[in-house]
């Protein structure tokens, strides 16, 4: 066990955010590319590393996909998005041969994956790292909060949709984290509401109140409601960048006013 | 190692009182497994000399009892083994959930401890006389679902179910569920596309809120050669009823969505059937 954080690959890096949830579907990816890309915005140097090693969607939503990965003297190159190096990102989805091939793996080989990803990636000078994880409370979510520990994360943002079934399982979550002495920097409510684009009639299509409700119970802070929007669907598909192309989107404001408070909530670093 | 087939055995024998076996799967996590398997246990469930089992193996995040509408209910040991949680007298229920004692309880076991588990669920449970046991999975391709389909393998499992959005985002995930299907045997029923599409209560105007940019699960499915058996479109009564752990179907006998699972639901029987008669003959012949 050591003792304390190795100068390595990490040292550079000044913040790391997990983003979790517990419930599959919520739209971690979503907001774990979608923080990244405000806070580049923002001025900051930001990387995204994507350890749900069974459904990779970050490179897509980045518009990365296919793209190589290659090693260099301190271990592998995150792929750059940007010509100016601001955005980079490591996904288990750069190493697979077939896109199609499932990674069906059980725990200690998922394991062994995480702990090389988070100490082997090159990632120089970053501003923000953003861990994107999968669902659950298992073996990949204690490895990545194991393996990151040493360099003291600022803390987890948990995703929930508005329903209970999600609801329920973010709860669980938030134990999760206490149990593993992660802070929880607040919840951040997904797909809440749609407003026809016919009528402008908003629906709750996913019910409506539960991250507000579980952030009040709970006693962490509610970071924002980011509500259903086709066009932030479509940019995900199509790989390009919301935050840049939709300014007007529904979406737009929550999510840079999620990133805000994030922005907010980062302790100033000693020069 | 060594008890693993003396497990399979067991559950072998267990299982010969089950007629038959469908697994739900996604490979994509929110995309409406459970919700799926919940309703097609409802719908076969109408048939009250139909006796149905719902089996929810998703260990980290066990939605099944609050969607069926039994959270906070114990699960009960007798002679013959563990008692399935009755919603009505012909559809039981099993999840880990029911072993929680808090809402808040996170189960964070590692893959040996949850394959432990699934291989209690399959052994222990006493489901009696079953004609149909719906399995519910977690999203992903890992512990969970190769233990049940190892579990299982002897005991024959009629095929599975795989649920997707429209979106690219999720048929990613599901061509390699696909793939995973194909590798380890098991035969595909069909694939369901849920979330397809979003009618406005108020205007009626439909909205893709979840565009089908690569094709969706139509072209999907002719591409990998695998049946569709439908398409569920969104309604915003499906959400409501499940956080009442109500069936949809009771709140809404005409809604498109619905439909669609009823249709859905008697194709997946007409599998099931077909199969089972193959079989008669195979053993007849």
């Amino acid at each position: 066990m050591e003792a304390a954080a190795e100068p390595g690959n990490l040292a550079g890096v000044r913040h790391i955010i997990l983003v979790l949830s517990g419930k599959g579907g919520v739209g971690r990816s979503t907001i774990s590319t979608e923080l990244a890309l405000a806070l580049r915005h923002a001025g900051k140097k930001v990387g995204i590393l994507d350890v749900d090693l069974c459904g990779p969607s970050i490179p897509r939503m980045l518009g990365a996909q296919g793209r190589a990965v290659h090693q260099c003297d301190r271990g592998w190159a995150p792929v750059f998005l940007d010509r100016e190096q601001s955005i980079s990102l490591m996904s288990v989805g750069f190493l697979l041969e077939k896109p199609d091939e499932a990674v069906v793996w059980r725990g200690p080989k998922k394991n062994a994956l995480i702990k090389q990803f988070v100490s082997d990636v090159a990632w120089g000078e970053l501003d923000y790292l953003v861990v994107d994880t999968p669902p659950g409370t298992s073996d990949e979510h204690m490895a990545t909060i194991e393996a990151l520990r040493p360099y003291q994360p600022l803390g987890a943002l948990v995703v929930t949709t508005p329903q209970a079934v999600s609801v329920g399982d973010v709860r669980r979550e938030l134990t999760f984290c206490r149990k593993m002495g992660l802070r929880v920097m607040g919840i951040v409510e997904n797909m809440s509401g749609f407003t026809c684009p016919h009528c402008t009639e908003c629906t709750s299509v996913f019910s409506r109140g539960g991250g507000e409700e579980l952030a009040q119970l709970a006693g962490v802070p509610f970071l924002g409601s980011v509500p259903l929007d086709p066009a932030l669907m479509r940019t995900l598909e199509e790989g390009h960048d919301f935050i840049q192309e939709f300014p007007g989107s529904p979406a737009f404001a929550a999510l840079t006013s999620i990133a805000q408070k994030i922005l907010d909530a980062t302790p100033a670093c000693l020069p | 190692m060594e008890e693993v087939p003396h497990a399979i055995e067991e559950i072998k024998e267990k299982m010969k009182t089950v007629k038959h076996k469908i697994l739900v799967l996604s490979g994509k996590g929110g995309v409406g497994k459970s919700t799926f398997s919940a309703h097609l246990a409802h719908g076969l469930a109408e048939d009250e000399n139909t006796q149905i089992a719902l089996l929810d193996i998703d260990i980290c995040g066990p939605s099944i009892p609050k969607i069926m509408g039994l959270e906070g209910e114990q699960v009960h040991q007798s002679g013959s083994g563990w008692s399935p949680v009755y919603v009505e007298d012909n559809l039981g229920v099993m999840s880990v959930g029911f072993l929680l004692s808090s809402p808040d309880d996170a189960v964070i076991w590692r893959g040996p401890k949850k394959n432990g588990m699934i291989k209690q669920f399959l052994r222990d449970v006493d489901w009696g006389e079953v004609d149909y046991l719906i399995v519910d999975t977690p999203p992903g391709t890992s512990d969970e679902h190769l233990s049940v389909v190892r579990y299982l393998a002897t005991a024959h499992i009629d095929g599975a179910v795989i649920i997707t959005t429209p979106q690219e985002v999720s048929l990613q995930d599901v061509r390699k569920e696909i793939n995973f299907c194909r590798k380890v045997k098991l035969p595909i029923i069909g694939v369901v596309e849920n979330m397809s599409g979003f009618i406005c209560p108020k205007c009626k105007k439909e909205s893709q809120i979840f565009p089908p940019t690569t094709g969706g699960a139509e072209l999907m499915c002719q591409d990998l050669e695998v049946p569709l058996l439908g398409r569920v479109p969104l309604d915003p009564l499906i959400g409501k009823n499940c956080d009442k752990g109500q069936s949809f179907f009771i709140d809404a006998p005409d809604s498109p969505a619905t439909l669609a699972y009823r249709s859905i639901i008697q194709r997946i029987q007409e599998f099931c059937n077909l199969h089972q008669s193959k079989e008669e003959n195979l053993i007849s012949s």
